[in-house]
């Protein structure tokens, strides 16, 4: 943990620990970090969530190595680089960091004008809060699901598209597809346990870890799992219960394999998740906001960046970022409302550079 | 210059290509349902296609970076490409892809 930041990863809470706060942010991701820091001027404390294990949001799980341009200040900045920053620059403000967490319900329990929400995680964190900022980009990052026909009868029971519980797969005939560290991790974590297991790749060369590859190598060559070169086209089973993936090599010939079984890990896409049932009008998928203060169709939540909509809007973080420090304005009348807001500048405000802690 | 691209009910467009742009950028901005979720950063694979055999080998060969991407894409063919990897040039005029089917 890094000094001046809190984490908890999924950590289950019951309601009698409710985190009461004045701000939860959803989502931890460039615009989001850089909403602690307007907010932190402002004396306001943040509690973020995110679904990730990680903060970053795309910038550090999609693209952590490219190149970003168009960073005011920053003629080239990595995506991880531009985190690494935003992160140091929201120390002094101390933010609590929940990840590992998706936001599952939002419920108003204050009123227009003295908002208040009971925010609600998967892992049980329990959040009343004066206001929310989604902050959520283009969504959670949910794993992706192959359109392989009728694969949804099976979710559930046979088809799992992450391990939540090993011990759930002792004894089962196990296929996983896939070619990067998680394929290549659970291929080795069930292997002892799993009655069979087979991973399936669509070619020879997998982008997991060398010695993830190495291991399942010498498994197979001892003859303790199988290795298929294929995809995936069908399933056949009873019900839920999952008997055989149909499936196709690369010259084109098909076959089946038995298995009970099956675990797709082709990576993560984003949706929009639990956000759609929060009772805020959305078109489509993104959530419209005004311009003065990106405020949405209810009093109190805020959305900014690549989720929030609006007459000219580019999506560029550069445009999260503004839209943070307006936001954050209006955030501060709902958390002081009889405390009169003047802004200052931290190039020359001591009141500011003393919360910056350089005064 | 023009793409030629069918989308995933069957459907034949032909759009209007221009020097530079990639090819994920044209598919997109003509509204065609192409999710491209990373921008073009080759990071997600939501941008595939399946090229027309008579182009792909007129096209450069994917790098070892784009066949990685390939990897989290569904019903991968040999003329399977990431639409944000094909940069488009005059060469390319009337080329002509499919549009793949897209994770849910």
């Amino acid at each position: 943990m890094t000094q001046g930041v809190a984490m908890t990863q999924g950590m289950a809470m019951t309601n009698d620990n409710i985190i009461t706060t004045d701000v939860v942010i959803v989502g931890a991701g460039p615009c989001g970090l850089f909403a602690v820091f307007e907010l932190g001027l402002l004396d306001i404390k943040a509690h973020l969530v995110d679904i990730l294990p990680k903060v970053g949001g795309q910038c550090a799980e999609l693209y952590p190595e490219k190149p970003i341009y168009d960073i005011p200040g920053f003629p080239i900045v990595t995506g991880q680089g531009l985190v690494d920053n935003l992160v140091e620059q929201i120390k002094p403000f101390g933010p609590t960091f929940h990840l590992n967490q998706m936001i599952e319900a939002l419920e108003p329990i204050g009123t227009a004008d003295a908002p208040r929400f009971r925010v609600t995680t998967d892992a049980g964190t329990v959040f009343e809060t004066k206001t929310v900022i989604v902050a959520a980009g283009g969504g959670s990052f949910q794993p992706k699901k192959p359109p392989i026909p009728g694969i949804d009868a099976y979710e559930g029971n046979s088809v799992f598209y992450a391990v939540r519980k090993m011990e759930a797969f002792r004894g089962r005939d196990i296929l996983i597809v896939g070619g990067g560290d998680s394929a290549l991790d659970w291929t080795l974590n069930l292997q002892p346990i799993a009655r069979r297991v087979t991973l399936m790749h669509r070619r020879d060369d997998f982008r997991a870890a060398p010695h993830s590859v190495e291991q399942m190598r010498a498994l197979v060559a001892s003859g303790q799992m199988d290795m298929k070169l294929g995809q995936v086209t069908g399933l056949k089973g009873e019900g839920s219960a999952l008997q055989a993936a149909i499936c196709r090599d690369n010259a084109g010939e098909t076959f089946e394999i038995a298995c009970d079984t099956l675990l797709p890990f082709f990576g993560l896409t984003m949706k929009l998740g639990p956000i759609a049932d929060w009772g805020l009008n959305l078109n489509e998928n993104l959530i419209p906001a005004d311009t003065e203060k990106f405020e949405t169709s209810t009093p109190g939540i805020f959305a900014i960046g690549d989720i929030n909509t609006y007459p000219g809007k580019l999506k560029l973080i550069l445009s999260g970022f503004h839209e943070a420090a307006l936001a954050a304005q209006k955030v501060h009348r709902y958390v002081y409302p009889d405390k009169r807001l003047t802004f200052q500048y931290t190039t020359s405000s001591t009141s500011l550079q003393k919360k910056l802690g350089v005064a | 210059m023009h793409v030629r691209v069918t989308d995933r009910e069957g459907e034949q467009r032909e759009l209007e290509a221009l020097e530079g742009w990639r090819l994920m950028e044209i598919i997109r901005d003509w509204g065609l349902p192409i999710k491209a979720e990373c921008g073009g950063a080759c990071a997600c694979a939501t941008c595939h296609v399946y090229v027309a055999a008579d182009w792909v080998d007129k096209l450069h060969p994917p790098r070892e970076e784009e066949l990685e991407r390939l990897d989290e894409a569904f019903d991968v063919r040999p003329n399977s490409r990431l639409a944000c990897q094909i940069l488009f040039s005059p060469e390319l005029d009337g080329l002509t892809v499919v549009l793949a089917p897209e994770l849910d």
